[in-house]
């Protein structure tokens, strides 16, 4: 049995597993794990009716992707209450995913409501969904395909429990997405963690780019001039995946490319600084547009995390980012290169 | 959001007020309350917050309103870019 079953009850469809509300120590170690990115992330939960409390045929109904860090979220604002919750099949992603892949979808509800036999275990004719699977799911053709109406909840599981209070309706502040301090900063170690693969490869190029000068080829030039490069690339990784994220409403313009070059800028500077005993002027300049165009694309694609970014304005801030992005780290490559043999 | 504005003048969203019956289902899921309903009919209050996820068109019921949707995501829109020239799969770290 899954730890977070701790008993059943008995419906005319059968028994359905009651989960706790309150999260273990395994259910915080998944969360920990997924959320820093390193191993695996893929907690999933099997699809199917699941209850908390005592619920009886009147009890509503919530619906829920089956990926693991989702279904704690809804859960853990449950207690006290007897709500049925139904888990749809998307394949342990969550709601706002499943929805723009069509996991979360119209059919997936029907399939969904029907397996579980809802009709023969609730008396109400129901459904409560998640708003941000809105994008997957057409309410009318739901209702059309199994009978349940629609209802769309709050987009925060915690604003749940003021929902049902208020008779299972939502208000204006639980229809409208938010982006606080604290969701842009949970988001920071799996982007940099992705990142590791990469860096290391740069790493590995930057001392070999690095030994090459007037004496065809230096170990100590590979060794000194190469730290900075692969400073100047990680101060790029955290200006552009961690600092434009915390600092996102607070850096000037509205497009992303722009806010990682200037944050790319200041800690280009402060990485040359810090190598100006070792370094050349030319030396210099290059670290600073290095992280300049690594930041900046790395800006650049944190659209994707943020919940407020149209995919055509992502694809027009794209057409003018990235030219002057390849344009900035060439120069760097190559005011790098030929600095040896200038000075 | 006030404090997070994106791009103005952009979004592929459009609202076909004669096929509106005013029932008010893209209100309710327009995660960015873009729309308003005013005499039995649908406003679009902020076009330049839409967001183009879709669920506003997805659960209007007669069809009213259009938008292209998608993710905004640049490293899904670039995976979608060399899947083009090369025909090969490629991974993004976008959901
Ligand atoms: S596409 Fe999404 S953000 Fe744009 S109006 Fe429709 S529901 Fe709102
Ligand atoms: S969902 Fe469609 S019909 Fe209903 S109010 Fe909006 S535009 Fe009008």
């Amino acid at each position: 049995m899954e730890p977070y079953v701790n008993g059943f009850v008995e419906t005319p469809a059968g028994l359905v597993p009651r989960v706790r509300t309150t999260l273990l120590g395994s259910d915080i170690r998944e969360t920990i794990v997924t959320r820093i990115g390193f191993g695996r992330s893929d907690f999933k939960v099997i699809p199917g009716l699941y209850c908390v409390g005592n619920p009886t045929p009147q009890s509503p109904v919530l619906v829920t992707a089956n990926y693991k860090l989702t279904f704690d979220a809804v859960r853990k604002e449950l207690g006290g209450l007897n709500v049925w919750i139904l888990v749809a099949d998307t394949r342990g992603i969550n709601v706002w995913c499943a929805a723009g892949k069509d996991l979360f979808s119209t059919e997936e509800m029907i399939i969904s409501v029907r397996s579980a036999r809802l009709d023969e275990i609730i008396s109400h004719r129901e459904i409560i969904l998640p708003q941000l699977g809105a994008p997957g799911v057409a309410a009318h053709k739901v209702r059309k395909g199994c009978g349940f109406k629609v209802i769309y909840g709050p987009i925060r599981a915690e604003d749940l429990p003021r929902f049902f209070k208020r008779g299972n309706k939502t208000d204006e502040a639980m229809r409208m997405v938010s982006f606080p301090i604290k969701d842009r900063a949970v988001l920071i170690p799996v982007e940099i963690f992705l990142l590791s693969k990469l860096l290391a490869i740069t790493a590995l190029a930057s001392f070999v780019l690095s030994g090459f000068g007037p004496d065809f080829f230096s170990f100590s030039a590979a060794w000194t001039r190469g730290l900075g490069a692969v400073c100047a690339t990680i101060f790029g990784i955290l200006s552009g995946c961690a600092v434009v994220p915390l600092a996102l409403n607070k850096l000037p313009w509205r497009e992303f490319w722009p806010k990682g070059a200037l944050t790319g800028a200041v800690a280009g500077i402060i990485c040359a600084l810090l190598f100006s005993g070792t370094l050349g002027y030319l030396e210099s300049t290059a670290l600073v547009l290095w992280t300049i165009a690594v930041s900046s694309y790395l800006a650049m694609n944190f659209t994707g995390s943020t919940p407020y970014t149209s995919p055509s304005g992502v694809e027009s801030e794209m057409r003018r980012g990235i030219p002057i992005q390849a344009g900035t780290a060439l120069l760097a490559i190559t005011l790098w290169m030929i600095a040896p043999f200038t000075g | 959001m006030e404090n997070f504005r994106y791009i103005d003048d952009i979004a592929t969203l459009s609202l076909d007020k004669k096929a509106c019956i005013g029932c008010g289902m893209c209100a309710t899921v327009c995660p960015h309350q873009i729309f308003e309903i005013q005499e039995k009919k649908a406003n679009i209050m902020d076009f330049d917050a839409c967001m183009e996820c879709g669920a506003c068109a997805q659960n209007c019921p007669t069809g009213a309103i259009s938008v292209t949707p998608g993710v905004g995501c640049a490293s899904y829109i670039i995976a979608n870019w060399l899947y083009r020239l090369t025909k090969k799969k490629v991974n993004s770290v976008c959901c």
